[in-house]
């Protein structure tokens, strides 16, 4: 008699622990064959706030950790994806016909998600010497600009790359001392459920990156208007720019939007680099003066 | 050198608890008056500048500029219409397609160039011209306001050849059209803040003056035909708030600017929602200025006079709230007070004027109802003896002192020489007072210990920190808020970045 194996409850990581939402609400996915996979969280605007908390908890801690440090755990994190890529891929079928070409298509997004993860990785101790600068100012000051996080950063991952484009809108983010509230795709959310338990493993604090998963039309709102988020960047359609921006003008929040019937090639090495890390950085300039 | 510490140890006991010796100016020997009479050479009514050239709004209405000094009309000035504003943008954007967008960028860099030498040979015109649309006293407007706004030209002039070194690694472009809407505060100044660098990277601009000081921005025209830029590059349109939202909402430029209150901001991006179009707010403020007790006690007094009544504290970055470390507390009071007590208040025009008159009669309302709002809450208010002129707006310099976190002098902004002050035992106390505010502009501190300088200066959640100086400002160093106080930078290399795109 065949053994009938441990199937596992999906739960979102937040805070640095998995969790339900708090609603207790769920919604149903497929397997690659079109049977029942497992139950999904269906997160609310309450598990936002929570979420959020839970962010601007971890916010001041993560900030002050040496870059040198923020970029070796971001190669853990690498690491810990690079030991599960199979699982990862297997993560990505879930939710649509399996194909032999896309198994490998899968495959390779897990391999280009590492390899963004390691690029950020390196970053974390440059862009500083490359976005700051000393000003030679008209007068006997010393004065220089130099880049802050800004604090709590929501992301709404793509649809679709539901892995390589949460990783690759979360890295550039965290790799500077922010921290992250993240909605991951709602029709492929299996990927970022996994995910977490590698942000788990990663030496990454708990708070650092909050993954939600759920229905975009309830959460957007809350991320529009929630004042604690001090940007939004990600992927988002006409209304919900609409929405995010009039709720973003109540606080004065950033947003960096890009349109989702924009065809963004995830793979590319335009869709990683500096700009994307400055995207969620404040300049911040002090004046002394020279003297004795 | 360390026997001449205030705290000196031999200083006679009989002496201690009597006030500090202090000369007394007052009424004994008044100043003579030392007005500046440069000609402002003023016309008696200004058109609107579109496509190289003054024209008569569509509207056939204007609407008068006057001296708040004296209440006195100085000219007419064109009230723009929304197809007066459509004309503006269609010039602009023809300029960028034709002339300005095709210009190498060393030829654009000259232009600037021009801009810059030009204001320079006028400076003094200019400033009594700022001086008496906008009332800040002149010492300011000459050797502030002016000088700065051809800095302003002139640096971002070498910037035009050299656009392929703002962003590493990446090739960037212009944006194309820009709109941009300025205050009143620095009228000329914040008019080079956003022509320069919008210039400098290729884009032309429709810019909207405040409709109480329009005529700098005006003769700036003067000086933009004299130095031959292609007609179209530069737009200026005059009027109030409806012909800003017209600038802010019009379908050409690919990205606004507006420096402003965060009020004004804030209707302005919701305006904008969903429009794709870029953005710099440059918004309000509300900044502290903290004194540890170690801190050079005479140049704090100094810093924070000039961090608040500078301008008569019409500044976005003002040091509004003082928060002083309690064991100087009071002796940094009784000094502020007496450095008070010679502040000249009067004549913007006299040389020896040091807080010149109030902006308009509507700011002058609203600083006095917030200072109502101190004396009702309970603060102890102070305010210097000077006498006022008899017509005109203006404000006695003002203190209030014994000011909580909740009062409204401390938690708005007053845009006026009104100072709070209140107290603070621990860093952490002073860095949890400093940021408890919407706003994030910027901050001032002051002490002697390097390493406290530096945490505060991480700490402190502003773009922009003063330690031991205050109110300092240079082309090259980019200047931008923290959360309500807005987004994007203005001066040096990461101010260009708001004024391209990468491609």
């Amino acid at each position: 008699m065949s053994r009938l194996p441990i199937t596992k409850t999906p739960k979102v990581y937040v805070g640095g622990a998995f969790i339900r939402s708090e609603s207790s609400r769920v919604y149903p996915i497929a397997t690659a064959a079109g049977g029942f996979f497992a139950n999904i969280p269906q997160c609310t605007r309450k598990d936002v706030r929570n979420a959020v908390e839970a962010s601007a908890k971890a916010g001041p801690g993560w900030a002050k950790r040496t870059a040198y440090n923020r970029g070796q755990i971001l190669y853990r994190l690498g690491e810990m994806l690079e030991a599960r890529a199979a699982e990862m891929t297997e993560a990505l079928l879930v939710g649509a016909a399996a194909s032999p070409r896309r198994r490998a298509a899968a495959g390779a997004e897990v391999g280009a998600t590492i390899d963004r993860l390691i690029h950020y990785a390196g970053w974390a101790d440059k862009y500083e010497q490359l976005l700051g600068n000393v000003n030679p100012v008209a007068a006997p000051y010393f004065n220089f600009t130099v880049t802050e996080p800004m604090g709590v950063v929501g992301v709404l991952a793509p649809e679709t790359p539901a892995l390589l484009g949460l990783v690759s809108l979360v890295a550039p983010a965290i790799v500077s001392g922010n921290t992250v509230v993240a909605l991951a795709s709602g029709k492929f959310p299996y990927p970022a459920i996994l995910l977490g338990e590698m942000l788990a493993t990663s030496d990454l604090p708990g708070g650092v990156v909050n993954l939600l998963t759920g229905f975009r039309k309830e959460i957007v709102p809350t991320f529009a208007t929630h004042t604690h988020l001090r940007a939004v960047v990600g992927v988002a359609d006409a209304g919900e720019r609409r929405t995010l921006q009039l709720g973003a003008a109540a606080s004065v929040k950033r947003t960096r939007l890009r349109h989702s019937d924009e065809r963004i090639d995830w793979n590319s090495d335009g869709a990683q680099g500096l700009e994307a890390i400055r995207d969620t950085l404040e300049f911040k300039t002090t004046w002394h003066p020279i003297g004795a | 050198m360390a026997i001449l510490t205030a705290n000196s140890p031999t200083r006679p006991a009989r002496s201690r608890g009597r006030p500090a010796p202090e000369l007394i100016f007052g009424n004994l020997w008044p100043f003579d008056p030392a007005p500046e009479t440069a000609d402002p050479k003023l016309r008696t009514e200004y058109g609107l500048f579109i496509n190289g050239k003054f024209v008569a709004p569509r509207t056939g209405r204007y609407f008068p500029t006057i001296n708040p000094a004296n209440e006195q009309k100085l000219a007419d000035i064109a009230l723009a219409g929304a197809a007066d504003v459509d004309a503006a943008f269609r010039a602009a954007r023809r300029a960028q397609e034709t002339t300005w967008g095709r210009l190498p960028g060393r030829e654009r860099a000259k232009y600037l160039f021009r801009i810059a030498r030009l204001l320079q040979d006028r400076a003094r015109e200019f400033a009594v011209a700022e001086t008496m649309d906008g009332g800040k006293p002149i010492k300011e407007s000459r050797d502030f306001d002016i000088p700065m706004a051809a800095a302003h030209f002139f640096y971002h002039a070498g910037w035009a050849d050299k656009l392929e070194y703002v962003a590493p690694g990446r090739r960037i472009a212009p944006l194309g059209v820009v709109g941009q809407v300025i205050p009143w505060n620095f009228p000329l100044l914040m008019c080079a803040w956003k022509l320069a660098p919008a210039l400098a990277m290729g884009n032309c601009v429709v810019l909207k003056p405040a409709e109480t000081t329009s005529i700098t921005a005006l003769k700036l025209a003067e000086i933009i035909q004299d130095a031959d830029l292609p007609p179209g590059v530069v737009n200026f349109v005059t009027g109030a708030g409806e012909v800003g939202a017209a600038v802010m909402k019009h379908s050409i430029p690919a990205k606004v600017a507006f420096t402003g209150s965060t009020e004004v901001g804030k209707i302005i991006m919701r305006s904008l929602a969903g429009s794709d179009k870029k953005m710099t707010m440059e918004l309000g403020g509300k900044a502290a200025n903290i004194i540890f007790d170690d801190a050079p006690i005479d140049q704090a007094v100094e810093g924070v006079i000039n961090g608040i009544f500078f301008n008569q504290g019409h500044v976005c970055c003002a040091g509004s709230r003082l928060l002083v470390h309690e064991p100087v507390a009071e002796r940094i009071l009784a000094k502020l007070k007496a450095r008070m007590k010679v502040l000249r208040v009067g004549d913007p025009l006299d040389k020896n004027t040091d807080v010149g008159a109030i902006n308009s009669k509507e700011q002058l309302g609203k600083i006095t109802a917030l200072v109502k709002s101190g004396v009702a809450e309970g603060a102890q208010m102070f305010q210097s003896g000077c006498a006022l002129p008899a017509k005109g707006y203006y404000f006695l310099p003002t203190i209030f002192s014994g000011v909580s976190m909740s009062h409204r002098v401390a938690r708005e902004e007053i845009f006026g020489p009104v100072l709070s002050i209140l107290t603070f035992r621990t860093l952490e106390e002073a860095v949890e007072k400093a940021n408890n505010t919407a706003y994030g502009l910027s901050a001032g501190v002051w002490t002697d210990k390097g390493s406290r300088i530096l945490k505060m200066a991480t700490e402190l959640k502003a773009g922009v920190v003063w330690a031991n100086t205050y109110n300092k400002f240079d082309p090259a160093s980019p200047f931008g808020g923290y959360k309500e106080s807005g987004f994007g930078r203005e001066g040096g290399r990461q101010g260009l970045l708001d004024y391209c795109r990468l491609v």
